[in-house]
């Protein structure tokens, strides 16, 4: 059956390819997607899709593993040799527009009034890229827990507040039945720390980087709202809630198999979780003071700067930006659709579908990275000390030496052109 | 003076000019380029034009200083205790940040620090980082050098011998080398494992049970041991070959020889087949550390120089700065201190093996 839908299409390729062949111009196209067969059926799909759909542009894609596509795309840009169409990371791209990698998109703005503002990727008041989907975090628990716990469930009106949130924390380690309170997901480093614990620093009321003037991190990652959240994360390790190293494989599947009271993790990880429990909840994340916060942006699509036919590779984004589309991602890999609209036709974000609390979630909590192109240095600098923290490191010390070198690095680049 | 370099041997230069051509274009040239960006403040991907920057980068690296505090006092000029009895001192960060009567300690940190009597005095680094690497890599070379030789030295002497099979434990010892790093580094992440681990579920089993579970990767003070032993026993397999060789050119007769006089064991061992192994010794000695100085891989896969930077190391800044943190100069910085660092150290060691005359 897929053998023959894959012939059929590359039949209208080639067909499409034949009978327009003079006046076709071919875009090349870049995704982080590969090894991924849903997403690059899907993908795949979009393309020929459009490639049938008009007969002035062809689109080429090639696909590249996710763990190796930043660098490729920076080994791409110094070889002067990228594609006209490339996806993004959505906190990296600053750095891409910033670095001259990338080009302001050219679709029509009302086309994506309507989306999930997370998928916006707007540098320098202009739009560089946008994404079909987003993606959420949440405190992931059973309604058995909390009833046997004596907690009451959160809401997005009234979320946790960072007592209760370390009351329910302290309750169900001394219950005793978890090996650990909170599954933080330690064990994913990279990304994932910036994304997942940088809110927590937020909703205390610091930042990775002042975003008044983007020059420095002095006051906001090493103030006094930021030692306190380094003292509290801190605690959480040294109170036994949590691990600071983590066996990947408990990260996986610990939550589901009863090793931890409350798990914090994104919704491309919750239709597994639904698998194994019954009374799954997905509660927002706690307020400790600031407003309850989690990360937003995920993969976008852009123009690189190099392109010679960005009409072209624009025309294809716009054309992607179609609700079908963005529920068949939805539907094949579990993403949040970027579109209200686009959610009703998907089976787990549709109103009273079993994910639809992460469409509110990252309606009403979620908060971008910080804008700027030393996000790339920042996100690193903020991962090594949250480690460091963990493991016992003096917290004022240790957030200090942070800021003094996400701060060498600004003014190592001028600002960053801020 | 006609050297042997130009006269007549056009055929030689032809040979050797392929693999000169390329390591000149992938090895001497990339160099150069690191010492000239070292002297820069080069990024690896960025609008703004390159600037000379002079020495900064190595400043930045090496700067250290020495601050001695005094205790705090109360009122009547008694030394603050704590609960323990140690002085309390002020807080370094009220010298190291934005303090105007020491701009020159400005963002230092401290690396470590000396009690005497009651005042302290701290070594403050520039980057810390930096110096812990630079101690890590020390420690592994010094453990490395001499265990894994010695090792090695031990299991050729084992397999230089004519028995049934010898060849299986030749194969055996061997195996870890031809593996690659990175795939040994996973392996052995999984054998380190703080709660399911191999080593953790074999300690356990032997001690029935009385064996506290050690996090191995996870604990400042075992990650580097840990990193220690598994790269010892990885490529322990190579340095035995390269003995074996040795061994198998020491000339049967001096063995001979020695048996007739009536020679024992260690003897043997010490006044004919050590003697012969001298050139060998001073290349595994050579090859090991200069090996041991370039440890990444273990690193890049099992810590990353966690926790707490106990398993930093220089090559493993290099990489982190030069390309993660797209720092070119800085990288380039690391690489050209520890290409003077290891050349320092081969050359006294040359001198330290050198044949007395």
């Amino acid at each position: 059956m897929k053998s023959l839908s894959l012939l059929a299409a590359s039949l209208v390729c080639a067909s499409a390819m034949s009978s327009a062949a003079f006046a076709q111009t071919t875009l090349t196209m870049w995704y982080h997607g590969a090894g991924n067969e849903d997403e690059s059926n899907i993908i795949n799909q979009i393309i020929s899709d459009f490639n049938a759909s008009q007969s002035d542009w062809v689109v080429e894609i090639e696909s590249f593993p996710q763990a190796a596509y930043n660098d490729s795309v920076v080994a791409g840009a110094l070889a002067g040799n990228l594609p006209d169409i490339l996806d993004v990371d959505g906190p990296v791209m600053p750095n891409w527009a910033w670095s001259g990698y990338m080009q302001p998109l050219q679709i029509d703005e009302t086309k994506i009034a309507n989306y999930l503002p997370g998928t916006k990727g707007v540098w320098n008041g202009e739009l560089y890229s946008i994404g079909l989907w987003d993606a959420a975090i949440s405190l992931v628990t059973r309604q058995s827990y909390l009833d046997e716990l004596g907690l009451r469930v959160p809401t997005l009106e009234q979320p946790w507040t960072g007592e209760e949130f370390m009351d329910a924390l302290a309750k169900a380690k001394a219950s005793g039945k978890f090996d650990y309170a909170l599954d933080l997901g330690t064990a994913w480093t990279g990304e994932w720390y910036p994304y997942a614990f940088s809110p927590f620093l937020q909703s205390f009321g610091g930042d990775i980087v002042d975003r008044a003037t983007y020059t420095t991190a002095e006051g906001v990652l090493n103030g006094d709202a930021a030692v306190e959240f380094g003292n509290w994360w801190q605690g959480l390790f040294t109170e036994g809630y949590a691990q600071a190293t983590q066996d990947p494989a408990d990260r996986d599947n610990g939550f589901n198999s009863g090793k931890y009271a409350f798990s914090w993790n994104g919704n491309w990880a919750a239709l597994g979780t639904l698998d194994a429990y019954d009374d799954v909840l997905f509660l927002p994340a706690p307020d400790f003071g600031n407003g309850p916060k989690i990360g937003a942006a995920s993969w976008q699509f852009g123009v690189s700067a190099s392109s010679e036919h960005p009409e072209g590779a624009s025309a294809f984004i716009e054309f992607a930006l179609q609700d079908k589309y963005l529920a068949e991602f939805s539907n094949g890999i579990g993403l949040i659709p970027a579109t209200a609209s686009a959610a009703a036709m998907t089976e787990n974000y549709k109103e009273g579908g079993p994910l639809a609390v992460f469409f509110e979630l990252s309606e009403a909590q979620a908060l971008v990275r910080p804008v700027t192109p030393g996000y790339v240095v920042a996100a690193k600098v903020f991962e090594k000390a949250l480690a460091d923290i963990a493991n016992g490191a003096d917290v004022q010390d240790t957030l200090d030496s942070a800021v003094d070198e996400i701060d060498a690095d600004i003014a190592k680049n001028d600002n960053y052109g801020f | 003076m006609a050297s042997k370099f130009t006269r007549s041997n056009s055929t030689g230069w032809m040979m050797a000019g392929p693999a000169a051509a390329l390591m000149a274009l992938f090895i001497v040239l990339p160099f150069l380029f690191a010492i000239g960006f070292s002297f820069t403040n080069q990024r690896l991907i960025s609008p703004n034009p390159t600037q000379f920057v002079g020495l900064s980068n190595y400043s930045q690296l090496l700067g250290m200083s020495l601050l001695t505090l005094e205790p705090e006092k109360d009122d009547a000029g008694n030394v603050v205790r704590e609960a323990d009895g140690s002085a309390t001192y002020p807080a370094l960060r009220g010298y190291t940040r934005n303090n105007a009567d020491y701009p020159h300690l400005d963002g230092m940190r401290e690396w470590f620090s000396v009690t005497l009597g009651d005042s302290r005095t701290y070594v403050l680094a520039r980057d810390v980082v930096f110096m812990k690497a630079v101690v890590n890599t020390i420690i592994f070379v010094l453990i490395v050098a001499p265990v894994q030789g010695g090792l090695a030295l031990v299991l050729a002497l084992l397999i230089n011998q004519r028995l049934r099979g010898i060849n299986f434990f030749r194969a055996i010892y061997f195996m870890p080398v031809v593996v690659s790093i990175v795939v040994v580094s996973l392996l052995w992440r999984f054998i380190y494992d703080g709660q399911s681990g191999l080593l953790n579920n074999l300690l356990g089993a032997l001690t029935f049970g009385t064996f506290p579970r050690i996090d191995w990767l996870g604990n400042p003070s075992t990650a580097l041991g840990a990193i220690i032993a598994m790269s010892i026993w990885q490529a322990v397999g190579f340095h035995m070959v390269i003995w074996l060789s040795g061994l198998q050119t020491i000339s049967p007769s001096l063995y001979e020889a020695a048996a007739i006089e009536g020679a024992s064991k260690w003897q043997t061992f010490r006044y004919v087949t050590w003697p012969g192994l001298r050139n060998t010794a001073v290349l595994v000695l050579i090859v090991i550390t200069m090996q041991a100085f370039a440890l990444f891989s273990q690193i890049d896969v099992m810590t990353s120089g966690g926790p707490l930077d106990s398993t930093q190391t220089i090559v493993f800044q290099a990489v982190e700065r030069g390309y993660g943190k797209q720092d070119i100069s800085g990288g380039s910085t690391i690489s050209v201190i520890l290409f003077v660092f290891v050349l320092a150290v081969s050359l006294l060691q040359r001198w330290l093996t050198r044949e007395k005359k």
